[in-house]
């Protein structure tokens, strides 16, 4: 996962006479071949600067209709009625589901993929390590649908009862009360994204552990520290940039999943009560979209689920922002 | 051994008696006995520490190997049953069993086919630009949109491509559309596998290649892409297997169909994914739910098939990491 | 405080490759040993074994004896991290924690070591920085990071932080390679300055340093390119550099190889 922007690598190199290179390095002449190969290469690098913001503009484009005709609050409505003569739609039960089941994910997730790294990094046998961080990698080779799949037919049923213990026992509290969902609930949702996204805080903060420089694990064990202690003092604090980074990396994978929350969701109806139980239902952005594909061909209805995708499209932008600045942070005053 | 009793320092009784050094705390010396056994709370931390870890990676493993061994044991049978590479689901109904799955093989096949002929090139030579051309704005500009696009979730890229596709183009749903979308999720992942390839290859290779006279392109062309031909090859099966388990761009823009159908600009394409989707509804049914593990199955095998293709060539390769 | 080393016939491997063979040493408590050795010739590699810290890298293990006065480093009984809090160590590229401020790196060992009031803190951490000459010029910035000094600060620093915990012995492994003349200097006072109240081995490559700083001096060699490296001479200073017993010693001082 590397994040180093590019600079040409044959740029270090001042040119035949000395000079600074220009751009890239001065091995370019005009000749045909240069000339055609390099600016096909630059095309390329072009044409996804054009996908991405042609992707921003389509997307605002094709949603601006609907919204501006929107009769309900886009952020704080829970109505979601797009179609018909006035269109009403909000998109509150949508990020309230998708962000309460990311952070689910999140929280188990992250504890335990940093665990797992520091066991791939710190505790393993040698002989145990390439092999185990494979197994690790396994978990990320999976197709979400048969997350979604499995989750769905073989999962459920084993998460129900510490659904039902947690609601009979700790139901007093408003984030475990009671509801009448049996299916797909924003607890059940979030544990099934926490495995999912359990290879990226691994792999990323597999990384970063691994790159923790000798000089100081062996300064702390030098002063008498167990080697927890030392994780401690050495190899945790030098990791934390990358352990943020890679848990918003993670979150950003979580907000946007599709396919396997579109088969575990159960869909509230409308008009349902408003509760802060994670126990409830609801659908997130990606699984009402999938969801409702077939409502495309109606172009104001299309408009509402474009303006959906884009809040969703907002979202993982920032997040993975955020992961991008704290690492690149950290790389400006690495030794 | 127990107090350290030290002349000339900081004794007991907390007079310090160091060259020019002022009395220091209370007894402090006490503090840190010699040689005597770490604090037992210290030990203990280090021995749950390690238990901690070694539990994080068996429930880790849990989930993997229980997805694993139920996806196998209930779609095994199914694939054991020479009509499932051959046939497809044509007069199926949900409640029946029987048919194939080779409409659906295919579809997949056929899909990232398309996709890795367009997001190769592109993936590459943006690679190529940004390690042997790239320097300053442009380059940035271009480093900073791969990482946004590889934050796009597939819903947005799907939906994205519906808006330009269908709703401006009026062109209908198709294979290739999904094909279209795939790409926006391939790009980023190749060139950034293929960066870190280029990035491999020693500058004495390409300072040898100029000093001989060859012109640049030729250079990166034949000395340094074929240096990192290997790693650059890994690390587009692996973006391939990533794309065919995506569903998103399936469920908006590739409807399914229980046919044959090979014509990526022809209407409705099945693939593995959607044939899955397509028992959704009906998976309190014993058939359906079997034919959507015979599917799962399925796909996982062809994604574990390329990954390990992937790791093959790495290792046979020429630049190690 | 200050004890007194004994090695009985060490051998150190990396796994089957043995690195040095059956050396047999007395430091005395209170004494500055340097080790001189041309590179290669496993002079660090045996330090790091009086602190059972070669025994970190995969593989690392020794045969033989080392007693710590009337301790056996390596009894079966013996948790290494207790003889790495006795037995402390400087490196030779300073390696203050870079997460950490001044303070917090000298009270580092302390604070691993239980003691948690801050009076006590404050006045160790004080004595250890004016212990390792660095007091005057920290002691307005305590909580700036350990990673913002020179790299003479920082070493003085990695010094403070391994005499705080009163070791009663103190290793260093070419602690000036890394800084310039006149670090080096300060931190060769600074030496002179301890050997009141520690025992000090030093590893250096630089001779002269050996010669200025040094008690007793132990020079090892390479019988050739991939055998074992031995201990060839260990006697007082002087005799070494001016009239060395072994024919090897006597090459190597008067620069005739290394």
């Amino acid at each position: 996962m590397s994040t180093v922007t590019g600079v040409s690598a044959a740029d270090e190199l001042p040119g035949p006479d000395g000079r600074k290179p220009l751009t890239g390095d001065r091995a370019s002449t005009g000749r045909l071949g240069d000339r055609l190969f390099g600016g096909a290469a630059t095309l390329s690098g072009v044409i996804v600067i054009a996908m991405v913001s042609l992707i921003a503009v389509f997307l605002v484009a094709q949603a601006l209709p609907a919204l501006t005709n929107n009769s309900e609050n886009f952020l704080t409505s829970r109505v979601w009625a797009p179609g018909g003569a006035q269109p009403a739609f909000g998109i509150l039960e949508f990020l309230w589901t998708t962000v309460a089941a990311s952070t689910i994910a999140m929280a188990l997730a992250v504890p335990v993929g940093v665990a797992v790294a520091l066991f791939l990094t710190q505790y393993a046998p040698i002989w145990m390590r390439r092999p185990a961080a494979s197994l690790v990698d396994l978990l990320a080779a999976v197709p979400s649908i048969v997350y979604g799949l499995w989750g769905l037919l073989t999962f459920r049923a084993f998460v129900r009862p510490v659904e039902q213990f947690l609601q009979d026992n700790v139901g007093w509290f408003p984030l475990f009360a009671p509801t009448r969902i049996t299916g797909g609930t924003i607890f059940f949702i979030g544990i099934v994204l926490a495995i999912m996204v359990l290879p990226i805080v691994t792999a990323l903060s597999r990384e970063v552990f691994d790159q923790t420089p000798t000089a100081h694990k062996e300064g702390a064990l030098a002063l008498g520290a167990t080697q927890w202690e030392m994780i401690r003092t050495a190899v945790l604090p030098f990791g934390k940039p990358g352990v943020i980074s890679a848990s918003m990396l993670a979150l950003g994978r979580a907000l946007g999943e599709t396919i396997a929350v579109t088969f575990l969701v159960s869909a509230l109806s409308d008009g349902t009560d408003w509760t802060w139980s994670l126990f409830n239902g609801g659908e997130t952005f990606a699984s009402k979209i999938a969801n409702n594909a077939a409502e495309f061909s109606n172009p104001s209805k299309t408009g509402a689920y474009i303006a959906a995708g884009l809040v969703l499209f907002v979202l993982t932008f920032i997040v993975n922002s955020i992961a991008r600045i704290v690492i690149e942070r950290r790389k400006a005053f690495t030794e | 051994m127990s107090l350290t009793t030290t002349p000339g320092r900081v004794s007991d009784d907390g007079v310090a008696d160091g060259p020019g050094s002022p009395p220091s705390g209370p007894p402090a010396r006490e503090a840190v006995r010699e040689m005597d056994n770490p604090h037992r709370a210290r030990t203990t931390k280090d021995l749950l520490a390690r238990i901690v870890m070694w539990s994080a990676f068996a429930v880790a493993m849990v989930p993997l190997v229980w997805i694993l061994w139920t996806v196998a044991s209930r779609g095994a049978h199914l694939l054991a049953d020479p009509v499932w590479w051959t046939g497809n689901q044509r007069n199926i109904n949900s409640d029946d069993a029987g048919g194939g799955a080779r409409h659906a093989i295919e579809g997949t096949l056929i899909q990232a086919g398309m996709t890795a002929l367009i997001s190769i090139p592109i993936g590459v030579l943006t690679a190529v630009y940004l390690v042997e051309y790239g320097r300053g704005r442009l380059a940035k500009a271009i480093s900073f949109m791969v990482d946004i696009l590889s934050g796009v979730p597939s819903i947005v890229a799907a939906l994205f491509i519906y808006a330009v596709w269908v709703t401006t183009f009026g062109i209908d749903r198709s294979g290739f559309a999904v094909s279209l979308s795939l790409v926006l999720l391939m790009i980023p992942t190749i060139v950034r596998s293929t960066e870190e390839m280029l990035k491999l290859v020693p500058n004495e290779l390409r300072e040898a290649s100029y000093a001989l006279g060859v012109p640049k392109w030729v250079t990166v062309v034949r000395i340094v892409l074929r240096t990192a031909f290997s790693g650059i090859v890994t690390g587009i099966l692996l973006g391939l297997a990533r794309v065919m388990g995506e569903t998103a761009p399936l469920l908006i823009l590739g409807p399914y169909t229980k046919n044959f159908q090979r014509d990526l600009f022809d209407g409705n394409m099945a693939t593995l994914p959607t044939m899955i989707n397509q028992d959704r509804g009906d998976f309190a049914l014993a058939t359906a739910a079997e034919r959507m593990w015979g599917a799962a199955l399925t796909l996982i095998i062809l994604v574990l098939l390329l990954n390990l293709l992937g790791r093959v060539v790495a290792h046979f390769g020429s630049v190690k990491k | 405080m200050a004890k007194r080393i004994d090695v009985t016939d060490l051998s150190v491997y990396y796994g089957d490759f043995k690195a040095v063979e059956g050396v047999t040493m007395t430091v005395e408590p209170r004494s500055v040993t340097a080790f001189i050795g041309p590179s290669g010739c496993g002079k660090s590699t045996f330090l790091r074994t009086l602190n059972r810290m070669h025994e970190v890298i995969p593989g690392g293990r020794v045969e033989g004896k080392v007693m710590l006065d009337d301790q056996d480093l390596y009894a079966a009984s013996m948790d290494p991290v207790r003889v790495r809090r006795t037995i402390g160590m400087v490196f030779q590229r300073p390696n203050p924690f870079p997460t950490m401020s001044i303070y917090d790196n000298v009270a580092a060992g302390l604070r691993l070591n239980g003691v948690r009031s801050k009076s006590t803190l404050d006045g160790i951490v004080e004595e250890s920085l004016k212990g390792a000459n660095l007091w005057t010029e920290v002691k307005d910035r305590l909580g700036k990071p350990g990673a913002g000094l020179s790299g003479g600060q920082q070493q003085r620093l990695c010094i403070a932080r391994a005499i705080a915990v009163q070791p009663q012995v103190l290793l260093m492994d070419e602690p000036c390679s890394a800084l310039d003349p006149i670090s080096t200097l300060a931190i060769e006072d600074l030496i002179n300055e301890l050997k009141t109240e520690y025992t000090i081995v030093i590893v250096t490559h630089n001779m002269q340093q050996a010669a200025r700083v040094s008690d007793r001096t132990a020079f090892f060699n390479l019988r050739a390119t991939g055998e074992p490296g031995r201990l060839v001479e260990i006697d007082n200073t002087t005799k070494i550099f001016n009239n060395p017993s072994q024919k090897q010693t006597e090459d190597y001082i008067s620069g005739r190889f290394g």
